[in-house]
């Protein structure tokens, strides 16, 4: 720990990283092409900032893509990989069949031998689980059908990446040499097929055993501790465990550490598992994109610039034209098969382990290798730019369209209502409106959402409302409110500075989370915020008094009260929060602000009873009168 | 000799009931009472949403209908007026084909802070009397072809003790049994001023 130039290397990944990735999200190119830039600069092409540490920096990255599966799967549960296994087998078998003999075709047709060409066509059917599924969740399109047909693809090529590792020794041109072993040690070579196969079974049924019966006890106990580190440990070891018996017994640890995931997805500690593996996920992730842009050899690709570039796109060509056809017969909408095909079109992390696995197994010359290294690197850094391409330019102008024809009976009509985001808040909006006859035009990001809302003769734009171009052409430079009801704080405040500052006349009507986002939004200008918890938090806890016993009419006032004050209190604590300490935490802030209500409270509460309905005053003056005359 | 069992319709309204003295012991035990339904309008409704389609049901299963409420500036409390608007339209409750109500008996039950003596046609702050006072109800029990009946009166609330409030509980849950049993005189009961005057031993 103490070597300087190992702390030194830490410093350099780190400061690429902390430099690098704000800026690449600030321009709109997302965090994976943040860190493979990174990758780039620190590389020994430009800055060469790195030691001899490149490949291990790799190799300890891959582990960000073993602990990613570990947390993909503790979002799924075994019903829905049931529900997914068409698109598992399906899409997956498909994609990975066809894109191999298409390769391997093209590489043949061209003169590389059979050998080489066969190794190469399922080398490169992988794709890469740690760019694609990263990218998707940042532009929250997993749950997407796009989204789920991506992880259904990626999930069937882990599967499939053990029988690839059992066949790449077979096509070696020198069968049986002494290197031909697999990239890690593996205990039970030496054993006969069919009690590897055993072995393997038995490996997997322990660790969904375990999971299921064994991880809830041991949890339970770590937990009793108090100690939070040690659950962190505990985390930890569950996952590097299963990563070294699933190596051991040559099975791909990122499928072991899923199934893991997948198992625990109904254990109570799910949620603890999860905020603990995930930032180690993410530093590691980082590391192994800052690793793949530092692994691009720029010699070799401007010594055979025409080759590797013409062959990266070729590449790339395939895999999105492969991708393209399967998501349209499988029947996917424009939108998500264009989504799915762009996020698949790369070559894959495996696919650096299996090329120097076929290189040890002389199945590819070294020289063979660092060319399809090199196109593999590149065609990973190629992918966030043509997802970009496809969000900016391409989306756009097909599939769901943005402005889309509108109804031939109102072209031209605007609605003095536009409503941004239909999810949670915004379909209830809607509906109620509707119901009550108040047309309204709406925005939406998610193409299924919008088609689905056009069918039902809704006047719907597609894209992101925090644009002015799209709020323009929804009619907002003659409308009169404008309802923000997306689910990201952020994307709150973007759509609100946007319309603020292009269309001021626009009433806004602005959903927020907490404190913070509506403090922000207050300061703004924009008076009308709702914290979307507010209300319903506060009939739970009428609908608990009432339960108890106590009048609901009174619930009913009691609750109308508290909110007036607590809307009150928001409001002064916008102004109050910029004399604080700007230093004070954000979260200790609002533990100070929750503090200070409840110290305000105690002495409010009581102040504007119903008075009325009170009559003590009235007994004590006529009370005592009445009783003179009776 | 015949023997009718009439349903009776309690229809209480207290904005402010927890902290009522006089009411809560008159309405205890109402709701367990045989023949007698007794529905807390501000319990049910908090937010004045009167389902006007159940309460029609309710006053059509029901041959006596009360309203029970403290006389608040001389009438009922709120939501005692909203339930009269949205609950007895026109057509249903009178007009031409409004007969819905046509023949039930009617009365208020009432409770108020001051005493008896406040509500007289001479009186120091007042110019009315109860019956009076209580006029716009017998003009709306007459409108919907209801027969309309002299109030049950506690008076003086303010000024009442534990043991007086049991009393007039006991007396107002006798008159409802006889309502019940159908044992009322209406002709008898009509010239009296207040329901309380009607003979309980009879």
């Amino acid at each position: 720990m103490t070597d300087p130039s190992f702390i030194f290397q830490i410093f350099v990944y780190l400061t690429a990283a902390v430099l690098s990735v704000p800026l690449a999200k600030r321009l709109g190119l997302g965090s994976v092409l943040g860190y493979l830039l990174a990758g780039v600069l620190i590389g020994p092409h430009a800055l060469s900032f790195v030691g001899d540490v490149e490949q291990s920096a790799m190799h300890v990255g891959e582990f960000g893509v073993v602990m990613m599966l570990f947390l993909v799967g503790l979002e799924l549960r075994p019903s829905m990989i049931w529900r997914l296994r068409k698109a598992i087998i399906g899409m997956g078998g498909l994609q990975l069949g066809l894109t191999a003999t298409l390769i391997t075709g093209i590489l043949v047709f061209s003169g590389a031998s059979l050998q080489t060409s066969i190794a190469s066509g399922f080398i490169l059917a992988l794709s890469s689980t740690a760019i694609a599924l990263q990218m998707l969740k940042e532009k929250n399109r997993l749950q997407s059908d796009g989204g789920q047909n991506s992880f259904s693809v990626l999930l069937f090529q882990d599967i499939a990446v053990i029988p690839i590792l059992a066949l790449l020794p077979l096509l070696s041109a020198f069968p049986a040499t002494e290197s031909a072993s697999a990239p890690v040690s593996n205990l039970i070579d030496t054993l006969p097929f069919w009690s590897q196969t055993l072995v393997v079974l038995a490996v997997v049924g322990i660790i969904i055993f375990a999971g299921r019966y064994g991880m809830t006890p041991v949890f339970r106990l770590i937990a009793r501790t108090r100690l939070r580190e040690l659950f962190t440990a505990v985390s930890l070891l569950l996952v590097v465990g299963i990563t070294l018996v699933m190596t051991l017994v040559g099975l791909s640890p990122a499928l072991g550490t899923f199934i893991a995931g997948v198992v625990l997805a109904q254990n109570e500690y799910r949620h603890e598992l999860e905020s603990e593996i995930e930032p180690f996920k993410g530093l590691l992730l980082g590391l192994f994109f800052i690793a793949v842009g530092v692994s691009i050899d720029f010699n070799l690709i401007s010594t055979k610039a025409d080759l590797i570039i013409g062959a990266v796109m070729a590449y790339v060509f395939i895999k999105f034209l492969v991708l393209f056809g399967i998501g349209r017969v499988f029947g996917m909408c424009l939108d998500n098969t264009l989504l799915f095909s762009f996020a698949l079109a790369q070559g894959g992390e495996f696919a650096f382990v299996l090329t120097s696995f076929a290189a040890h197994s002389r199945v590819l010359s070294s020289e063979y290798a660092d060319i399809l290294n090199a196109v593999v690197a590149l065609s990973m850094t190629a992918t966030p730019v043509l997802m970009l391409i496809n969000e900016r330019f391409i989306r756009p102008n097909c599939g769901t369209l943005e402005i889309g024809e509108p109804p031939t009976n109102d072209i031209d009509i605007t609605h003095p209502v536009i409503i941004a985001g239909f999810g949670k808040v915004g379909s209830i909006i809607g509906r109620f409106l509707r119901a009550n006859g108040q047309k309204a035009t709406y925005l939406d990001i998610d193409p299924d959402n919008v088609d689905l809302l056009r069918k039902m003769g809704f006047k719907v734009f597609y894209g992101d409302a925090s644009r002015a171009d799209l709020l323009i052409a929804s009619g907002a430079q003659t409308a009169q409110i404008l309802v923000i009801a997306v689910d990201n704080p952020d994307k709150t405040i973007e759509i609100a500075s946007t319309a603020r500052k292009h269309f001021p006349h626009l009433k806004i009507i602005a959903r927020t989370h907490g404190w913070t986002d509506s403090h922000e939004l207050i300061d703004m200008g924009i008076d009308d915020v709702y914290r979307d918890t507010l209300d319903t938090s506060l009939r739970m806890a009428s609908d608990v008094l009432v339960k108890m016993g106590h009048r609901s009419f009174q619930v009913l006032n009691a609750r109308k009260i508290f909110r007036k004050h607590d809307e009150h209190y928001l409001r002064e604590m916008t102004g109050l929060r910029h004399d604080k300490d700007q230093f004070i935490r954000e979260a200790k802030q609002r533990v100070k602000a929750l503090e200070q209500i409840l110290i305000r409270e105690k002495e409010d509460i009581g102040k504007d009873k119903d008075l009325g309905w009170d009559v003590t005053s009235m007994i004590e003056e006529f009370g005592q009168h009445s009783k003179e005359d009776n | 000799m015949r023997y009718l069992l009439k349903n009776i319709l309690v229809l209480f309204a207290h904005p402010a009931f927890e902290k009522s003295r006089a009411n809560k012991v008159l309405v205890n035990g109402l709701d367990r009472m045989e023949g007698v339904t007794f529905h807390d309008l501000y319990q049910v409704y908090p937010d004045m949403g009167i389902d006007r389609l159940h309460e029609q049901q309710l006053l059509e299963q029901h041959d006596v209908i009360v309203f029970h409420h403290p006389f608040f500036w001389y009438s009922g409390p709120a939501i005692l007026k909203q339930w009269q608007d949205l609950v007895l339209v026109h057509g249903w409750a009178y007009g031409h084909e409004g007969n819905a109500l046509k023949g039930k008996w009617f009365f208020n039950a009432i409770t108020t802070g001051g005493p008896k003596a406040f509500y007289q046609i001479q009186g120091q702050s007042n110019r009315f009397s109860i019956r009076q006072l209580l006029c716009p109800f017998e003009q709306m029990a007459t409108m919907c072809n209801m027969r309309y009946f002299p109030p049950f009166v506690v008076h003086g609330t303010h000024s009442l003790n534990e043991k007086d409030m049991t009393m007039y509980r006991q007396i107002y849950h006798d008159y409802l049994r006889l309502f019940r049993d159908d044992k009322i005189d209406p002709t008898l009961l009509s010239k009296m001023d207040y329901l309380n005057e009607y003979t309980l031993s009879k």
